[in-house]
């Protein structure tokens, strides 16, 4: 079975950062399968970017976790897939190796930060790839690709050799054309590794079932409310009344707390990244350094130069949460709120067996129309809560709107990835391709 | 004046890993960025997982030195910018430690017993090494090593309880002899041990003393400042509440001019590690005999002084030496070991691990059945730790006695010598028979001369008195 597997697909859409042109595999399930990873994921021997022309030229001496597991079965890894710089982004327009464009359109963004691994999925280049989910960032262009992705529960996939942009939301996760690609991918990445302290002994191994007959539903009020386009609401509404027509209990029901979920997510995700990065000081990785100064001078410059523009407003805004009289007022209180959004999930999660609404509030984005950076934070108002909370969430492609793919986001209990993927595989069984 | 001193000390634990991965502590001998992996590199994506010996170890000195353990505790990141921090961030503890509020008990500068209270101890990871090259090499970059990066340290911080340089000294020999026999730290390794000094003057303000990383020089270090804050303050000037760094070579503070006092640490939870339950690590925590209770267990079961052993406890090789020697004359071996042994050693810089107890052993019996004299006894024992100093085999002293002939001279020899001495030296017989004392004296002198120190004093005044005793009859 082992051999080598050759890599020609044409790369419309600017998918990956690093491809190679054959990749050697091994035996497994997922022997000679192309796969991409998301640059974020270190690959031993293979440049890992994340997306900044801080790492340019970095090449990891080792692999991490996930890529131990694909190779371990079998896996040809062809590439290293474009995101936005350290995952910091809806679009993949913030990448330091130009933007990924959305395959359905050029003319508009894949979504992010995961937009390479998905337009490279939903352009063919690749079956299934590798994604992370910090506030969104596998599901967001899941949905505007028209393709699946799920972001397990915390702490069920390690972390391990994934370049952190914030520590306490982030996982990493498949992306797939298919749910049963996705399920696949899953069985293979979900096993525990004592190297991430924050990961549980939950394995996966669950063949996906479409039975949902009695299952209860729950459909939050506020995932339909202000700045969910009509167009979009309607198309989930039409795809949940499908998995009703199959069976399923739905419900209102409410979550209230969500009304802090970005403000909580963006402190909180800054403040961890403005330490995370503190490591790029141009000492050990990244381009070299030309003139000798005092390295005061020099890892400021260094930094100044190298990272993007919205990974210095991150840094800034999240350095600033921190900061001596300030963490009571920002870092704490998110934690506080982030605490809220986590026990509204739990008590409604009680009631029913998932939540389900849009995975984004609008389609694609035609590029630059999000200039302003707070218009494109609001975006993540309907994905950033199950990463608050730590619960799986699974986005499935639900339909179109004026030619663009939406998504269907469903949100479960806390190790209940299976029930997602299930509902998911029901609705791809029943639901308009 | 009254003097007011608290410390902040740092000791590496002697784990066989480090605190967050597993690279081995034991890279002294090896070349720089020879111990490192993705972890202590802080590579991107590397993250760290707790070294729970460390923590046991932690636990250990924290019972050892009376602190209430916490139900749980966390780490914390401590934000700041140095290449020898490689992740930008150090792992420490910060509002929730390992444990807090002990209490330590030394003697005070008048040798009554005094508590110093311990605020808390906490876990926290080593930064790496900047070699700097200076004078004629002087090179215009700094080089960095990260074998040290990731080594565990304890910070135990003390409450401004003590009162004098020699207190601290005491104090913090006292630690380090307790880390010992909980055997969780080596003071011999270079920079195991590396303190902090708040001092102040009763009324006036506080300066902190960095980067002190001996135990001499915490007291020369602080010895200095009371001198310089004295002088201050008698020439009207205010003292300046600030850091000073020491130096060791000079033996004198500096101002550093760092505006470090402004410095945030941005301290936040570690996200990459969970909350530790470390209250229920406790029960499994036994600790060894302690230097106190040894001390008064060799007082009850040897029946040595007060004095011994403290000396003798004062250091756990010393004292687990002194009990493979104790045999069956303790107070005897005490004395040898306590009085004797110890400043031999110092004089040659020798540590006592070098020293083969059965060659002490086999010393001890030599002198305790009076075969050879204290003072060929002490000859032996020099003969033997030069040989050790020069890197040869150490002779069994009483090889060494035998070499030398310095068993005791007893039987003919002994009669012969103190006939010889009284024969040859007339006019002291002469003097002797006229009332002076010491020419009594005299002739032992000779008689020990003509031996070498091999018969006993008293009992050669014994015989040659006999002898001027029969010559007058």
């Amino acid at each position: 079975m082992a051999g080598t597997f050759h890599f020609d697909a044409e790369d419309r859409s600017n998918a990956f950062i690093t491809r190679v042109e054959s990749a050697t595999f091994g035996d497994g399930r997922l022997a000679g399968i192309p796969l991409a990873v998301k640059d974020n994921i270190s690959t031993r021997g293979m440049q890992t970017t994340c997306g900044s022309r801080i790492l340019e030229g970095y090449i990891p001496p080792y692999d991490a976790h996930v890529v131990e597991l694909l190779r371990e079965e079998g896996a040809a890894i062809v590439g290293k897939t474009n995101l936005d710089e350290f995952g910091m982004g809806t679009t993949t327009e913030n990448s330091g190796f130009g933007p990924t464009t959305n395959p359905h359109d050029p003319a508009r963004v894949p979504g992010g930060s995961s937009g390479g691994s998905a337009a490279a999925v939903a352009a063919g280049m690749v079956p299934m790839a590798l994604g992370t989910d910090t506030g969104g960032s596998i599901r967001c262009p899941a949905a505007f690709c028209g393709i699946v992705g799920l972001k397990p529960t915390y702490g069920r996939v390690s972390r391990y050799g994934l370049i952190a942009y914030s520590n306490s939301l982030e996982q990493i996760g498949p992306m797939g054309r298919s749910v049963a690609d996705v399920g696949t991918l899953m069985e293979v990445i979900c096993r525990h590794d004592a190297r991430d302290s924050t990961s549980y002994d939950r394995g996966y191994a669950h063949a996906p079932s479409g039975e949902i007959r009695g299952m209860t539903i729950g459909i939050p009020a506020e995932y339909f409310g202000e700045g969910v386009d009509p167009a979009v609401a309607e198309c989930v509404r039409d795809a949940i009344a499908t998995l009703e027509s199959a069976g399923a209990i739905v419900e209102e029901c409410s979550i209230p707390s969500m009304e802090y979920a970005l403000a909580a997510y963006y402190v909180t995700c800054t403040s961890e990244a403005s330490s995370n990065l503190a490591r790029f000081d141009g000492v050990r990785y990244g381009p070299g350094v030309g003139t000798k100064r005092s390295w005061h001078d020099e890892f400021q410059e260094f930094r100044g130069e190298h990272f993007g523009r919205e990974v210095q407003r991150r840094v800034m805004l999240g350095t600033f949460a921190l900061s001596a009289g300030y963490y009571g007022k920002y870092y704490a209180k998110a934690q506080v709120a982030k605490e809220n959004v986590r026990r509204d999930f739990l008590r409604v999660l009680k009631s029913v067996d998932v939540i389900a609404g849009p995975t984004m509030p609008t389609i694609a984005f035609r590029f630059g129309e999000k200039s302003d950076p707070l218009s494109m934070y609001l975006s993540d108002v309907l994905t950033v809560p199950a990463n608050l909370a730590g619960v799986p969430a699974i986005s499935v492609p639900c339909g179109r709107v004026e030619g663009m793919p939406v998504g269907l986001q469903i949100i479960g209990q806390h190790f209940a990835d299976e029930v997602v993927v299930d509902v998911a595989f029901a609705f791809e069984q029943e639901g308009p391709a | 004046m009254k003097v007011i001193i608290g410390l902040e000390i740092h000791c590496q634990l002697n784990t066989d890993t480090k605190l967050f991965c597993g690279c081995s502590t034991d890279y002294r001998d090896d070349p720089p960025n020879t111990h490192v992996c993705p972890v202590c590199l802080a590579l991107p994506g590397a993250l760290p997982r707790l070294n729970t010996k460390a923590v046991e170890y932690a636990l250990r000195v924290a019972k050892a030195l009376n602190l209430e353990v916490a139900e749980e505790c966390e780490f914390s990141r401590k934000n700041y910018f140095y290449p020898d921090l490689p992740k930008g961030y150090q792992i420490t503890q910060y509002d929730r430690p390992l444990a807090e509020r002990g209490v330590v008990e030394i003697e005070a500068d008048d040798g009554t017993p005094k508590e110093v209270r311990i605020t808390r101890i906490h876990l926290e990871e080593d930064p790496g090494r900047l070699v700097h090259r200076s004078g004629r090499d002087r090179a215009g970059y700094s080089l960095v090593d990260y074998n040290r990066s990731g080594i565990p340290l304890i910070e135990i911080v003390t409450e401004p309880d003590l009162r004098s340089p020699k207190e601290a000294r005491r104090f913090l020999n006292k630690l380090r002899n307790t880390l010992e026999y909980l055997e969780v730290f080596d003071g011999e390794r270079e920079g195991a041990i590396r303190v902090d000094a708040n001092i102040s003057l009763v009324g006036h303000n506080r300066v902190e003393c960095k980067n002190i990383s001996s135990y001499k020089g915490v007291e020369k270090a602080l010895t200095f400042e009371i001198t310089r804050q004295k002088n201050q303050i008698a020439r009207g000037h205010e003292i300046t509440r600030e850091t000073r760094h020491f130096n060791e070579g000079r033996g004198i503070t500096m101002s550093s001019r760092s505006k470090e006092e402004e410095t945030d640490y941005r301290y936040f939870p570690e996200p990459d590690l969970r909350p530790l339950r470390v209250r229920d690590w406790l029960d499994d925590i036994t600790l060894p005999e302690l230097p106190d209770a040894r001390k008064a267990r060799f007082v009850a079961q040897y029946g040595i002084s007060h004095n011994h052993a403290r000396t003798l406890t004062g250091d756990m090789k010393l004292a687990n030496f002194y009990e493979k020697v104790a045999g069956d004359d303790p107070v005897l071996a005490a004395t040898w070991v306590a009085d004797t042994l110890l400043g031999e050693l110092n004089y040659r810089d020798m540590k006592i691990d070098r020293v083969p107890p059965a060659h002490f052993a086999d010393l001890l019996a030599l002198v305790r059945v009076d075969a050879i004299t204290d003072r060929s006894g002490v000859d032996a024992l020099r003969t033997m730790l030069d040989e050790g100093a020069a890197g040869e085999e150490m002779e069994l002293p009483s090889a060494v006695v035998d070499r030398f002939g310095l068993r005791k001279a007893a039987g003919d020899e002994f009669d012969e010598v103190a006939a010889q001495v009284v024969e040859a030296h007339p006019d002291a017989v002469a003097d002797y028979h006229n009332g002076k004392g010491g020419a009594l004296n005299f002739l032992v002198g000779q008689a020990m001369r003509e031996t070498r120190g091999r018969a006993d004093a008293r009992d050669l005044g014994r015989r040659i008195k006999e002898l001027l005793e029969n010559k007058e009859a």
